[in-house]
């Protein structure tokens, strides 16, 4: 079932309050999304566990009720790559 | 652990780079997968793979496995890599390239 970016980047920041998050529809059918996040709480976490939170951050959505979501995570802009 | 568990625990410390994916390397099912089999053909490293939709049992449990929810997943060493971000990521960085021990002068 498809999900509105915004419910998306609201249960990323409700569960990383000082995330900053970017919301993208993919193929513009509400079903494939990529997100970018970067948080300070991610310092020290390696990429799984940065995505791992993500993923908890939308109780069990993704792979579910949200198709795919495309993840780029990091403490800081540019920090991920 | 679980007998799904176990199945999967064994494929991964058996085989030193393997990828839990849906369909095959010829037809992938699904963008993710497709785009992981790119990077490790890329790559020119052998793998194996794991069709998950011909196997419901192995498909649910490598979620509680890794305690990841999506597929598809790399395992390198006996060791849970990322699913298909994190290896672009990490292609990206040549950090892939180091954990597989590719041979950087075949790209």
């Amino acid at each position: 079932m498809p999900m509105a970016a915004d419910e998306i980047e609201r249960l990323i920041r409700e569960a990383i309050p000082d995330a900053q998050v970017t919301i993208t529809d993919l193929a513009g059918d509400g079903d494939h999304y990529a997100a970018r996040v970067f948080s300070p709480a991610f310092a020290g976490l390696s990429r799984i566990q940065q995505h791992q939170r993500v993923y908890r951050a939308l109780g069990g959505r993704v792979g579910g009720e949200l198709h795919a979501l495309q993840l780029e995570t990091g403490a800081s802009e540019g920090d991920g790559m | 652990m679980s007998e799904a568990s176990s199945r999967i625990d064994e494929i991964v410390k058996k085989n030193e780079v393997v990828l839990f994916m849906k369909g095959t390397t010829l037809f992938p099912q699904c963008g993710f997968s497709s785009r992981a089999v790119a990077i490790l053909d890329h790559l020119g490293v052998q793998f194996e793979t794991v069709d998950v939709l011909q196997d419901p049992e192995i498909r649910q449990g490598i979620k509680e496995y890794s305690d990841w929810p999506t597929i598809p997943q790399l395992y390198v060493k006996g060791e849970f890599v990322g699913g298909s971000d994190i290896m672009m990521e990490m292609f990206e960085s040549g950090e892939l390239q180091q954990l597989v021990g590719a041979d950087a002068s075949s790209e």
